[in-house]
């Protein structure tokens, strides 16, 4: 299977790979997948207190796919409202990447992580509806 | 691309000689003129060329034979293991429907068996699919008691493909023999690299792949005893070539070609396997010195020196693919790779999914250098590094978190 | 060994140069087409070129090509893979064909060709779908069957056809979609490429075709078994070269005049010799002769101790001196079947091969007490 150059790109050169402490109170902390699939993605936002998104790491086990959509993602929502980050489409991940249908769960995933991690920011900060992030 | 990764588009270190090998050029050089000037058909008894033609042929065929201690005449052409392997359990089982209606085999033989058992069983037959232990091999207690009067033909296969273990093939045929069942043995990736006496070991049938051996593709050969008799139902009729088991045009230079990697692999087996074990367990030892958390795959004593399966704990194995582009390596068998699925081979052993998907299979042969070898090695290694370095999974494990204490949502 | 004249190109044909050299890379460069690292993506790229060429033969789409391991076996994955209990197959088709499977004959009229009308009653008379199969030129005649007809009528009655078009490509052209059949086999080496790999090509690329070779998804799961590398890219290349004596004139211009010349010196050197099914469409490149009272065997052994070689019935027999069923079908007289042997003509048959066959055949037909003229003078 041949890999796009983005996705090559991503691969070797990941953006922001890293942990932010999961228990400060302005770190939102997504973990989805599953090691038993071959995929697990974390993903981590660190809120301003104007609710915009300031800093985010991720780290992924996973194949190339899933760690190019990950390091993709943390580049897009860095800079972002928390709205603007819960809008991005798997869709326009798999697109940029130039990603194989038998790959868009990854994208898919991806943009679940996005997901978990503003609930998680949201769970913490009491100003979402209370609902569960993956960890 | 870096620098790396456009030198290893041209050339990568091969390293997946279980899947295929590549064509010993001694074995090209005497197939090349049954192409050419001596391309006749040997079926054809009219003329010259076709004398010449089968006079190549039966001369491959003595060459298979010696190889496992057959008679020749026993040798039948296929046009590869997938073949052979059809012929012998379909053919024997349906040959002998009357009397016996059960086949048996391990769960952990090469897919096209398995699908071949699995026809059996919408045509009626019963087959019962033996686990394996944790090192890859057959318990032969087991095998024992699952083999009865109702039993046609048992098939192990001796070498496993993925994980390069060597089934105790003596004491399976005793037992096929002392139970009256037929015997037969996929030795596909056996034939060459481990010492095989068919009569020694109360084989059957056996069947034999050319480029797994450094022979070419489309090409295989099927054993079957001539005394005790062993009598199958053909699977390609018209002609009557091959003692009417197998019709169709024999090509020449394809049995030439398996019959020369035969002599070949027999002559050089006992210090070719020595060169080999010595290679493994460079690669073995050097991965183990730089990383953590590395599992050997099945038996390490009972397997081929060619063969190391290894797991590399919180990496993912199509990442890893993909980390080491400047290496041949398979992830899974060959056949099942292009699926995502984790390997049935390594399931059945009960490794952890987890850990099924993180494995790499180093299949190394007769062209494999010591420099290859340490070229993986490091290439391995940084690949490992490098996604252990982004892997949750490693973070956690190495904050003593247990994984299976985690509550994943399995997508 | 001397080898002044093989004329035996329907048993199987010398290869093509240009054959031989796409087998000698593929076997020196290796690789499985199923791995998924560079070695095996590039083996499977080399396969899917040499799939379009072998479909370009046959007018067909690559995905409707299923390589096997031969016209035998591809044969026989048609006759037991289509799914249909009652097959109907002509009485000249191949061993390969008469022998896959439980079948019912369609007969053939004295030039060879078969009987339409009965074929049309065979399929009236039993309400079952069946499969016909009926080939596309007979291997010791040359004659072409009329397949397009066939496999109009077939339709009518709701059967599948096959047709195995083994000695066809390179020889005439060969449209799956023209013939209309379901089915149709091709041999690599009978047109110049290697033995062990010929196809079966599907007119419809998604037919559930029942594999006869099971494990490994190989050929979309009509196939199983590790691709034979070699030979697929050795049977495109000679798939090439055939498409291109038909394109470029030559199978016409070159073998099919060299065979006509062949035959009328025949007659004017042994006025009493046969030529068998020279009233029917043929290939341009068979010839089969009688040579009334000389056993075909005497003749075979005659004509190699002079350096040329021929058939006499079919190489598929294995050695055995069987009567030819094809010749019998045709409702020879034994006596004309008997002495029947096949001349056939290729790619690098050359006029002194013809030459060299008549000499020797009329030498012995003198010797033989027929009746001879002497040869032309030479030019």
């Amino acid at each position: 299977m041949a890999y796009s150059d983005k996705v090559v790109d991503h691969y070797e050169n990941p953006r922001n790979v890293g942990t932010l402490d999961k228990d400060a109170q302005d770190v939102g902390t997504g973990l989805v997948g599953a090691p038993a699939c071959g995929d697990v993605m974390k993903l981590q936002i660190k809120v301003s207190a104007e609710g915009i998104i300031e800093d985010a790491k991720f780290k992924t086990f996973g194949c190339g796919s899933a760690i190019a959509s990950s390091s993709l993602v943390t580049e897009w929502v860095k800079g972002k409202t928390l709205d603007e980050a819960a809008q991005i489409k798997n869709t326009e991940i798999a697109q940029e990447l130039a990603l194989p249908p038998v790959k868009i769960h990854c994208s898919v995933l991806a943009e679940d992580a996005i997901k978990a991690a503003i609930a998680d920011y949201k769970k913490k900060s009491g100003t979402g509806e209370p609902e569960a992030a993956a960890e | 691309m870096t620098a790396v990764d456009k030198n290893s588009k041209t050339h990568p270190i091969y390293l997946d000689y279980q899947a295929t090998t590549p064509c010993d050029p001694r074995v090209v050089d005497k197939m090349l003129p049954y192409f050419t000037e001596k391309f006749g058909n040997p079926h054809s008894r009219n003329h010259a060329y076709g004398w010449e033609a089968e006079e190549a042929v039966e001369v491959a065929r003595e060459q298979i034979a010696d190889i496992i201690g057959a008679d020749p005449k026993e040798v039948i052409f296929t046009s590869g293991a997938t073949e052979s392997n059809n012929l012998a359990i379909k053919g024997v089982a349906q040959f002998y429907r009357d009397k016996k209606d059960h086949v048996v085999t391990v769960v952990t033989e090469h897919k096209c068996v398995l699908d071949t058992c699995r026809h059996l069983e919408q045509e009626g037959f019963r087959v019962t699919y033996l686990p394996v232990r944790a090192n890859g091999l057959v318990d032969l207690a087991e095998l024992e008691a699952a083999v009865t009067d109702k039993t046609a033909v048992v098939s192990v296969m001796g070498v496993n493909n993925e994980i390069g273990v060597i089934q105790p093939l003596a004491e399976i045929g005793a037992i096929c023999r002392k139970k009256g069942a037929f015997f037969h043995t996929d030795c596909a990736q056996a034939v060459g690299k481990i010492p095989l006496d068919v009569n020694a070991m109360n084989i059957d049938l056996m069947s034999i792949s050319g480029h797994k051996l450094y022979g070419p593709k489309g090409i295989g050969a099927l054993y079957v005893r001539r005394r005790p008799r062993v009598r199958l139902v053909p699977m390609i009729n018209g002609g009557g070539q091959e003692r009417g088991m197998r019709s169709g045009t024999l090509a020449t230079p394809l049995c030439v070609g398996l019959g020369e990697a035969c002599r070949l692999a027999k002559a050089e087996m006992g210090a070719e396997a020595e060169r080999l074990r010595m290679l493994r367990d460079r690669l073995l030892d050097g991965v183990r010195a730089r990383l953590p958390e590395v599992y050997i795959n099945g038996d390490l004593e009972q397997r081929i020196p060619g063969n190391l399966n290894l797991s590399f704990a919180f990496v993912e194995g199509e990442g890893l693919m993909m980390g080491v582009k400047d290496l041949a390596v398979s992830s899974g068998s060959a056949c099942t790779s292009a699926s995502l699925e984790p390997s049935y081979v390594l399931r059945a052993l009960g490794v952890d999914v987890e850990m099924a998907h993180t494995s790499l299979r180093f299949g190394m042969g007769r062209f494999t250098t010591e420099a290859d070898i340490d070229h993986a090695i490091d290439s391995v290694t940084k690949a490992v590094e490098h996604l252990r370095a982004m892997s949750p999974l490693w973070e956690m494990h190495q904050q003593g978190i247990d994984l299976k204490s985690i509550q994943w949502a399995e997508h | 060994m001397t080898r002044s004249a093989y004329l035996d190109y329907n048993a199987g044909a010398p290869m093509r140069p240009e054959a031989v050299a796409a087998m000698t890379e593929a076997l020196a460069t290796g690789g499985n087409p199923s791995s998924v690292h560079g070695a095996g993506r590039d083996a499977r790229r080399r396969m899917e070129e040499a799939r379009a060429r072998v479909a370009a033969l046959a007018a067909a789409d690559p995905s409707g090509v299923v390589f096997a391991s031969g016209g035998t076996e591809a044969n026989a994955l048609a006759l037991r893979g289509s799914g249909r209990d009652r097959v109907l197959v002509s009485a000249v088709e191949h061993a390969s064909v008469r022998e896959a499977v439980a079948a019912e004959t369609i007969p053939v009229g004295g030039d060879g060709v078969v009987d339409l009308d009965a074929l049309d009653h065979l399929l009236a008379a039993d309400p079952r779908p069946a499969l016909v199969s009926v080939m596309l030129a007979n291997n010791e005649t040359g004659v072409i069957q009329p397949v397009a007809r066939v496999a109009e009528m077939a339709r009518r009655h709701g059967a599948l056809v096959h047709c195995d078009a083994c000695q066809a490509p390179g020889r005439i052209v060969v449209s799956l979609s023209d013939l209309g059949v379901d089915f149709l086999t091709m041999s690599a080496h009978k047109l110049g490429g290697p033995a062990g790999i010929g196809a079966l090509v599907l007119a419809d690329p998604d037919f559930a075709l029942a594999p006869i070779l099971l494990g490994g998804g190989q050929e979309r799961r009509r196939r199983a078994g590790t691709e034979n590398l070699a030979g697929i890219v050795g049977f495109g290349a000679a798939a090439a070269m055939a498409a291109d004596d038909i394109g470029s004139g030559v199978a016409i211009l070159g073998v099919c005049n060299l065979r006509d010349d062949l035959e009328s010196e025949v007659r004017r050197r042994v006025p009493d010799a046969v030529v068998v099914g020279a009233g029917a469409p043929r290939i341009g490149n068979t010839a089969c002769l009688a040579l009334p009272g000389v056993a075909a065997q005497i003749q075979v052994a005659a004509l190699d101790l002079a350096g040329v070689m021929v058939s006499a019935g079919a190489a598929c027999s294995s050695g055995k001196v069987a009567e030819s069923h094809v010749l019998a079908a045709m409702g020879l007289e034994p006596a004309i079947a008997g002495s029947a042997v096949r001349v056939s003509l290729g790619w690098a048959s050359r006029r002194e091969d013809v030459d060299a066959f008549l000499d020797a055949w009329t030498e012995l037909a003198r010797r033989k007490g027929l009746r001879v003229n002497e040869a032309a003078k030479a030019a």
